[in-house]
């Protein structure tokens, strides 16, 4: 600051004048990466996690999917969502084991299932990132396990340290993070899930926790054996699971299940680092096409190229029309195409969308408040960019997200939940009268597709048309679904018990609540809209306004009666998201994630039958036998499955939205020469404004200095006169 | 002197010790340590097990304020209360709930606070002084009285409605600077134009009333009337006597802002992506991470504290007359 700081300012002003400047002067990154091929990227809100036994947040696996290799990983461009290799050799097909230990095939049923075993086999040859804890000195000693509080004292980030080291990736790396999903330290989002899964995890986690108490600073987890996940030789590694369950491949593809080796938690555990903020939450090691070489979170994350990663090609096939819209230009080539990626911190949307518009971020959603900027709606109702957006050469890509948000209502609830008729009824004829419809044009801008059953679009279950439509809310007229009339709804609420709104019995009106958490005026703008609907049937809707606390609070206790809830997928399968209705799975009293408490005996017996089956026609018969006794109990009304808008700059390829996989940065590719040139175009600095305020202040001085001048000649006649006197 | 600074200083204790207890019962009156957890833990798959292992490990698990299970003196030290705001006395802020040190953080992040703030401050200070002595020059003419109409004017309009147009005029149409960023060292200049820019417009109304209004009421004095009758020419008279007396009101108001400087502007640091101590507390109050906020709100009283002492020490500089006992 100071001096220098004033002298810096003076030559920037300078230099713009002089037209020296070599590249747009508000660019925002530094001179002379205008060829490289760098992703600039934005994040809003700092990553929490990047442990990959915590991370959880889409925020979060942004970045650790680019760095941590789980074996497995879902194609790129093949639909539907498949998985296959990454590190391991292939996927594996599960031993099933009966509770007498006597193998038995996967056509059995499923209750006779005990066990199932997957033993994965790792392909060799591949190796970590460089990285300080794995250095070693001449004797094989390693260089950075015991520091001393001198050594510490010249460290303040990562890269402080001199060394660096590699090793080959091991199958006791991948046992090695599976323990540490129930280390007392570590709070892994998961422990209690996979700990019903993973043969004894439950008693390891125990195990070291009374370890822990023992005062042990660090637990090295290989002097711990785990019956569930053990190493059968350096390539190949076992798990094994309670019972059958399919879906336990797919959490093999999530960061979860990635390699974490020894050294690398024995050198986060020392005491010196974690003061100054050096911990694996925060310094990532993987085996991945990326690694992370600056950590700021308060400011900038920045990706580099991974020097030792193994190599993979882009893929060679895809699926029918990726050929033509030239998705397999780069089939064969070797990956990841971008060297480094930059993400900036941005809180706002504003800054976002300018900076994209100038060409300086690659990528950007869409507001609400830049969505009439960028895309208008045909009278059609096709969605298509503005000219403006055209004449920069930006795409739009667009998908419906693998999501279902929904108003459900809470089924323990006397007036709105349980399972007699007339409270059926009730819901029935609320689901007509809520126009979904209408809320996703108003509200969402059009982007959602208005809900049919549980199950999101590219979701194995997941029907489409006519056939796909729920009967009890909609007519297929035209081609397309139309809401039943609200007469219906009424004729509903009568046979409910609750003619023109009001209970037949007391005649009082019918009051119902919806808690929310929602503020702001565009909330209360739903909030209105949401009332109207109710007030089509003569029901009266009173919003429970509470802060997110009392709101969780209201769930897990089941005393909200109306709410908002959504539910993103982990993975591609039709369990995930029917588990939401299941009744062991209720939210209150059971902490589960069906938080409308929904219980029913039927759909509980099919969901039994249908969460452990392969995917096929009878799999399909049993999932629209639930679907359409969700449909007929109504726990969830008015949903829609939310559509992502994404704009692309010309510069930016390779890009097929993909909802499941989060490690697709490596076939990604920029044209940094294009993008210099379009940003020189955008972002030529305009000065004359400046010039001309310039000149009317000067001008408007002018006054002020003749009245300057007036009252100064004023006070020396004043005074020679008096001085004459 | 001295023993008046002592004394001060022994007076912050209670003060803190009650700001503390404030923020404490206003935090936790709306989040439980249960609140607290869930929200770190995600809200996937978390069962009340991991909640109550997460409480254990930050030290949640035990009674806010009385434990009636102790014994003794541990009825009040074995609580949340005293063992989170104990080691504050000594600035020891302990680790945020996402287990990052405070400390660390916030010597970090105090720079590119105090990077826009003291450019801010000193451009300010010149600026509005140098307005306000104009606008007072030309009293009750025009200018005086199109002045103070653009002065309200311009303190009436929201601080973000100047970020915002700023943005967009500097930025997007004019393309002089970058929008929003930051970087470190000297490359920190092109970010830190406009918000200081910006923030100067926004304040330049507040402050030349404010310091309008301390002229005119020196001008009024005996002794300008004085230096008037030796003929002195307007000018001379402003900026010789006028202002030299006037610096009293100004200094001490400067002071007492200036140990707030660390802990950066809100909104500002928010708008333009600049990584301070601002934008720091907000997360901070956004993620329910009790650690950050009384860390923060700590720092904040005793900042101010250290401002009002100075502000009296800094009166006894610049009026010889003012003695502290």
């Amino acid at each position: 600051m100071g001096r220098s700081f004033y002298f810096v300012v003076l030559l920037y002003f300078l230099s713009s004048l002089s037209g020296c400047s070599g590249s747009s002067l508000n660019n925002p990154y530094p001179k002379g990466d205008e060829a490289k091929t760098i992703l600039y990227s934005s994040f809003s809100q700092r990553p929490k996690h990047l442990d990959p036994a915590q991370s959880y947040s889409s925020n979060e696996i942004t970045f650790t999917g680019q760095i941590y290799e789980p074996p497995f990983q879902y194609h790129y461009l093949k639909r539907p969502y498949s998985l296959i290799p990454l590190t391991a050799e292939d996927v594996p097909s599960p031993l099933y084991f009966d509770k007498d230990g006597t193998e038995i095939t996967g056509a059995d049923p499923a209750e006779t299932v005990a066990l199932s075993v997957y033993t994965i086999k790792i392909k060799p040859g591949i190796r970590y990132q460089p990285h300080p804890s794995f250095a070693r000195d001449t004797e094989g000693k390693f260089l950075y396990h015991n520091l001393s509080d001198q050594a510490l004292e010249r460290i303040d980030t990562l890269s402080d340290f001199p060394k660096t080291g590699s090793r080959e990736l091991r199958a006791e790396d991948y046992v090695y993070q599976i323990k540490r999903l129930a280390h007392p330290r570590i709070h892994s989002p998961i422990y209690g899930f996979m700990s019903e899964y993973i043969v004894e995890l439950k008693d390891f986690g125990t195990q070291l926790r009374e370890a822990q108490k023992k005062g042990a600073a660090f637990l090295d987890l290989r002097d711990f054996p785990l019956a569930g996940a053990e190493v059968v030789d350096q390539y190949t590694y076992r798990i094994k699971i309670h019972g059958k369950y399919p879906q336990f491949l797919y959490w093999l593809a999530m960061p979860f299940f990635a390699p974490v080796p020894y050294e690398v938690d024995r050198f986060y555990a020392q005491a010196g680092l974690a003061e100054k903020n050096i911990t694996l939450d925060w310094y990532p090691v993987g085996t991945g096409p990326y690694m992370l070489t600056t950590n700021n979170p308060n400011l900038r994350m920045v990706l580099e190229r991974n020097p030792n990663f193994h190599g993979e090609q882009y893929p060679m096939e895809g699926e029918p029309g990726d050929r033509a819209a030239g998705m397999l230009e780069d089939a064969g080539k070797p990956l990841p195409f971008i060297e480094k990626v930059v993400y900036s911190l941005e809180k706002e949307d504003i800054p976002i969308w300018n900076k994209f518009l100038q060409g300086y971020y690659d990528s950007s959603g869409i507001s609400s408040d830049s969505f009439d900027q960028a895309v208008r709606i045909s009278e059609t109702g096709n969605t298509d960019l503005t000219e403006e957006m055209k004449s920069k050469g930006i795409r739009l890509l667009t998908s419906t997200a693998a999501s279902t948000y929904y108003m459900g209502f809470n089924m323990l609830d006397p007036v709105v939940g349980g399972g007699h008729p007339s409270a059926r009824k009730l819901r029935q004829a609320i689901a007509i009268a809520i126009d979904q419809e209408e809320s996703i044009s108003i509200f969402q801008n059009g982007r959602g597709m208005a809900m049919q059953g549980p199950l999101p679009p590219g979701i194995f279950g997941f029907k489409e048309g006519e056939a796909g439509i729920n009967r009890r809310v909609y007519d297929w007229i035209d081609g397309k679904p139309k809401r039943l009339p609200i007469t219906a709804a009424r004729q509903l609420l009568a046979e409910a018990g609750y003619p023109q709104g009001r209970d037949e019995k007391t005649g009082q009106p019918l009051i119902l609540h919806f808690d929310t958490t929602g503020t702001g005026p565009e909330a209360k703008a739903t909030f209105d809209w949401l009332r109207k609907q109710f007030e089509k049937i003569q029901v009266q809707l009173v919003i429970r306004n509470t802060d997110y606390n009392r709101f969780q609070d209201k769930m897990l206790k089941g005393t909200a009666q109306i709410f908002q809830w959504g539910w993103n997928a982990d993975y591609p399968d039709p369990e995930n998201f029917l588990f939401l209705l299941y009744g062991p799975n209720a939210k209150a009293g059971k902490n589960g994630e069906n938080a409308a408490n929904y219980s029913n005996k039927e759909f509980d017996t099919l969901f039994d039958r249908m969460k452990n089956m392969e995917n096929g026609p009878e799999r399909q018969r049993i999932i629209d036998q639930m679907v359409e006794v969700v449909r007929r109990d109504v726990p969830w009304v008015s949903g829609f499955h939310p559509q992502r808008f994404g704009l692309f700059h010309a510069w930016y390829g390779n890009i097929k939205p993909n909802l499941m996989a989060n490690n697709t940065l490596k076939y990604a590719k920029v044209d940094p020469h294009l993008r210099t040139q379009q940003q020189g175009q955008w972002n030529k600095a305009v000065w004359w404004p400046l010039w001309v305020g310039g000149m009317l202040l000067l001008l408007g001085t002018l006054p002020a200095i003749r009245s300057y001048r007036r009252k100064e000649r004023g006070i020396s006649e004043h005074s020679w006169q008096r001085n004459l006197q | 002197m001295t023993a008046y600074i002592v004394r001060r200083l022994l007076y912050a204790f209670p003060i803190l010790i009650g700001v503390n207890l404030l923020t404490f019962l206003l935090f936790f009156v709306i989040n439980t340590p249960d609140d607290m957890a869930r929200l770190h833990l995600g809200g996937k798959r978390v069962t009340q097990e991991a909640v109550d292992k997460w409480k254990a490990d930050h030290g949640y698990n035990k009674p806010l304020a009385i434990n009636l299970s102790a014994q003794g003196s541990g009825k009040l030290t074995e609580t949340i209360f005293f063992e989170k705001s104990l080691r504050l006395f000594f600035f020891d802020f302990g680790r945020a709930d996402d287990g990052r040190n405070i400390g660390a953080d916030i010597r970090q992040r105090m720079w590119p606070s105090l990077a826009i703030a003291i450019p801010g401050l000193l451009v300010g200070l010149f600026v509005n002084v140098t307005v306000a002595m104009l606008i007072a020059f030309f009293r009750a003419s025009y200018i005086d009285t199109w002045g103070v109409i653009v002065a309200v004017a311009m303190m009436s309009i929201s601080s973000l409605f100047y970020i915002i147009g700023g943005q967009f005029l500097f930025s997007k149409m004019l393309r002089l600077v970058p929008i929003s960023g930051y970087d470190g060292g000297l490359n920190a200049v092109k970010f830190l134009i406009l918000p200081v820019i910006i923030g100067l417009i926004a304040g330049v109304g507040t402050g030349t009333r404010w310091y309008r209004t301390i002229f005119l009421e020196e001008i009024g004095k005996d002794y300008v009337r004085t230096a008037r009758a030796k003929g002195l020419s307007e000018l001379t008279v402003l900026f010789g006597h006028v202002l030299r007396n006037a610096l009293v009101p100004i200094l001490t108001g400067v002071v007492v802002v200036i140990p707030l400087l660390f802990l950066g502007s809100l909104i500002t640091e928010s708008f333009f992506s600049i990584p301070g101590l601002g934008s720091y507390t907000i997360d901070a109050i956004n993620s329910q991470d009790f650690a950050i906020v009384r860390a923060m709100v700590f720092l904040g009283s005793f900042l101010y504290i250290i401002g009002l002492l100075l502000t009296d020490i800094s009166y006894t500089w610049v009026d010889p007359r003012v003695r502290l006992n």
